[in-house]
């Protein structure tokens, strides 16, 4: 555990598991004993879902214990919720904060004004990073489901973001503090895809992009890896002439009809297609100068026990 | 890229999986859809990653190769895939696509969102004042960044494409539109009127009102709002937003009309919704609201099309079974080796596609009026007309 709260931020293609692996990487982090705040900022109660619990509140609450004595608290942050509590706590607004959202300023200046939902958003983060009781962090690691990887970017650009617009006052000095933490050694840009062409594409854009805009990217997690199943022998036999033959007497003694022979070596090409696209994305992902580590694909889905697992091989890949 | 070791692309094949495609009772008859000349508009919608794309432009093509003449609207289409339908470049104007078999057409265009904002406020303001909104930052800002912005113009540009469909004989009979990747599949059909009603919302009103007539009438609130607003902001903030909203006022009313227009247009008989989804939990979810929201708003919707749906060769032989056989197997020569690997893919296909058909069943289950449409997972991208056929086929049950 450092002296300062490390923030991760973890983005991805949509359809692509961000959320499952944010969450696998706050139980990772608990299960090293750190206390972990998991946030979401896109309302879509996807952490609620995740963990079969009901929508989460604008409020911390726990909901996963780590093995090693760490817990997870989770929060979906809400940009109206946070204006008002941003107010407050610099202005100590009450009444006013009421008489603002009467008037549709709420509304305004976390819809419309550009930039200011995303210095809300997070600022939030920021917040409960920075957060101190009693002389300590509160927090040992806050993890951010974040936006797609095609607005991650300007989402943690906040500086730049508001640049043209808040000029100076509290938004603009705000944005500039949380320009500093994410700039610093304590945050991390974490990209999750999958070994398809588009998203894996997407990813390196998303890697130079964070790059460019200074932001620190930690490691690209590649989600859903499916194992090989057919060994190199067997790939070779599988392109021989009269291999449905040879495949329906191999079939005899497991007492699998002979028949189903040419179906099965239909599905073996298939699985090799398969695998060879995967090796392809994966050369390109590794030709990326950035850290990789594969999560595997877990055939029965995502519940919590998978998230476990997801949050092993993370630790076992010194992602965190 | 010298040097790296090429993989060889594989033809993209047709898998012939039964169970997974062909019409059944509740199938989605997409052919039957595509041919028939009310169907004016195809609107593709669900959440990120399903496959909205691919899905757009396989309809889009299948219909002109059918005999339409068809205008495909693509938000953020795969490179290759753009390049195959020669959307090379983002001119924000649909442009004829090369290679389609068959008596109809195909024009294809990716929708610039920022462009086709300033295109509205060309069209709808003088030269002049035109020029004062596109220089105002907050403006600059409102159409390259806010939020529902992408949606927004999506709808609009379906409306520009749809007005001139109809004022020309030999003009598109189908549009096909994609909807943008939205952090929640709902986020398209909000967005116009999101956008509509905060602009003409009651802070911009009362932003506007020291120029139209006496703040005062407002009481002594609005002080308090904008001193709080500057200081938060900063002065320069508010003059921008002022600005922009004086320069805007005229157009308010249009953008409202052509708002309502749009969401008319999604709800006439002409219009057909197709919901995409994945096989996945989460996708599966949002689809169901999804269907549940067009039924409130009382959308047409066509039908749901599952993509990527896992096959097996094989329906009799379940994955348990597979995997005890394959178990059988083991220690044998390099034949029985394959074989018992061969089991093993089989073994890992079938539970798949067990899981995923418990999603779809049970999405059926409540939904049991909403025809479906399946469309086996395919071993490789689609980035050719060529691969869009083949979709096209399993999209129709015709595979």
């Amino acid at each position: 555990m450092g002296a300062t709260t490390q923030l991760h931020v973890v983005t991805g293609k949509g359809g692509t598991g961000k959320t499952t692996v944010a969450a696998a990487l706050a139980i990772a982090l608990a299960d090293e004993g750190q206390r972990v705040l998991l946030c979401e900022v896109e309302g879509r109660q996807g952490i609620a879902q995740l963990f079969d619990v009901p929508p989460l509140p604008y409020e911390e609450r726990r909901i996963a214990s780590g093995l090693g004595g760490g817990q997870v608290h989770a929060l979906a942050i809400d940009p109206e919720a946070a204006l008002l509590e941003y107010l407050d706590m610099y202005y100590h607004l009450g009444r006013a904060g009421k008489l603002l959202d009467r008037f549709g300023v709420v509304d305004f200046a976390t819809t419309i004004a550009p930039g200011v939902r995303d210095v809300l958003l997070t600022g939030k983060a920021y917040e409960a990073a920075r957060r101190k009781e009693k002389g300590r962090f509160v927090y040992d690691a806050v993890v951010m489901d974040a936006p797609p990887t095609g607005r991650i970017t300007r989402f943690l650009n906040v500086n730049a973001e508001v640049a043209g617009l808040a000029r100076v006052g509290p938004v603009r000095k705000q944005a500039d503090a949380i320009m500093d933490m994410l700039h610093s050694d304590s945050s991390r840009v974490h990209l999750v895809t999958v070994l398809e062409e588009m998203p894996v594409q997407e990813t390196l854009d998303g890697v130079a992009e964070l790059r460019g805009a200074g932001l620190p990217v930690g490691h690209v997690l590649v989600n859903l890896v499916r194992p090989a199943l057919l060994s190199e022998a067997s790939q070779q036999l599988l392109a021989t002439d009269g291999v449905e033959q040879a495949v329906a007497d191999a079939l005899e003694p497991s007492g699998v009809d002979g028949a189903h022979a040419p179906a099965l070596v239909e599905e073996g090409h298939a699985h090799v297609a398969r695998q060879r696209l995967q090796d392809a994305q994966h050369e390109l992902l590794d030709d990326g100068d950035v850290p990789v580590h594969d999560l595997p694909w877990l055939h029965e889905g995502v519940d919590l026990g998978a998230l476990f697992e997801l949050a092993q091989s993370l630790r076992d890949g010194k992602v965190v | 890229m010298p040097g790296r070791p090429r993989t060889t692309p594989t033809r993209t094949t047709t898998p012939h999986y039964r169970g997974v495609t062909g019409p059944s009772a509740d199938a989605l008859d997409v052919d039957a859809l595509l041919a028939d000349r009310g169907t004016q508009i195809i609107v593709c919608c669900g959440s990120g990653g399903v496959g909205k794309t691919t899905t757009s432009a396989a309809l889009a093509l299948r219909a002109a190769e059918q005999g339409r003449r068809v205008c495909v609207l693509t938000i953020d289409p795969a490179r290759r895939l753009a390049q195959s339908m020669g959307l090379t470049e983002l001119d924000n104007v649909p442009r004829p696509v090369a290679g389609v078999e068959g008596p109809g057409r195909l024009d294809a265009m990716m929708l610039d969102m920022k462009r086709t904002f300033d295109e509205v406020v060309e069209a709808h303001a003088s030269a002049d004042k035109a020029r004062q909104i596109l220089a105002n930052p907050f403006y600059q800002a409102l159409s390259s960044s806010f939020a529902g912005t992408q949606e927004y113009m999506a709808m609009e540009k379906l409306g520009q494409l749809h007005s001139e469909a109809v004022g020309h004989d030999d003009g598109w009979d189908l549009i096909v539109v994609d909807t943008p990747p939205s952090r929640s599949a709902l986020d398209f059909l909000d967005a116009p009127e999101r956008l509509s009603s905060l602009l003409d919302g009651r802070f911009i009103r009362l932003l506007l009102a020291p120029a139209k007539g006496p703040a005062r009438l407002f009481g002594a609130g609005f002080g308090v709002i904008t001193s709080m607003m500057n200081k938060l902001l900063g002065a320069q903030v508010l003059t921008d937003v002022q600005t922009f909203v004086a320069a805007f006022d005229t157009l308010f009313g249009g953008f409202r009309q052509r708002s309502e227009q749009t969401y008319a247009l999604l709800q006439d008989p002409r219009t057909a919704f197709v919901v995409v989804a994945a096989p996945e939990a989460s996708a599966m979810r949002e689809a169901s609201y999804f269907v549940e929201r067009l039924a409130a708003d009382r959308m047409p919707l066509a039908g749901l099309v599952v993509n990527r749906v896992s096959g097996t060769a094989v329906d009799d032989l379940g994955a348990d079974e597979a995997a005890a056989a394959s178990r059988r197997l083991s220690g044998g020569d390099a034949t029985s080796t394959l074989a018992a690997e061969l089991l093993c893919v089989h073994a890992e296909r079938a539970l798949v596609r067990e899981r995923e058909e418990r999603l779809v069943r049970r999405f059926g289950a409540s939904h049991p009026t909403v025809p479906s449409a399946r469309v086996a997972a395919l071993a490789t991208d689609v980035h050719d007309l060529d691969g869009l056929r083949v979709v096209g086929d399993l999209l129709a049950g015709r595979a």
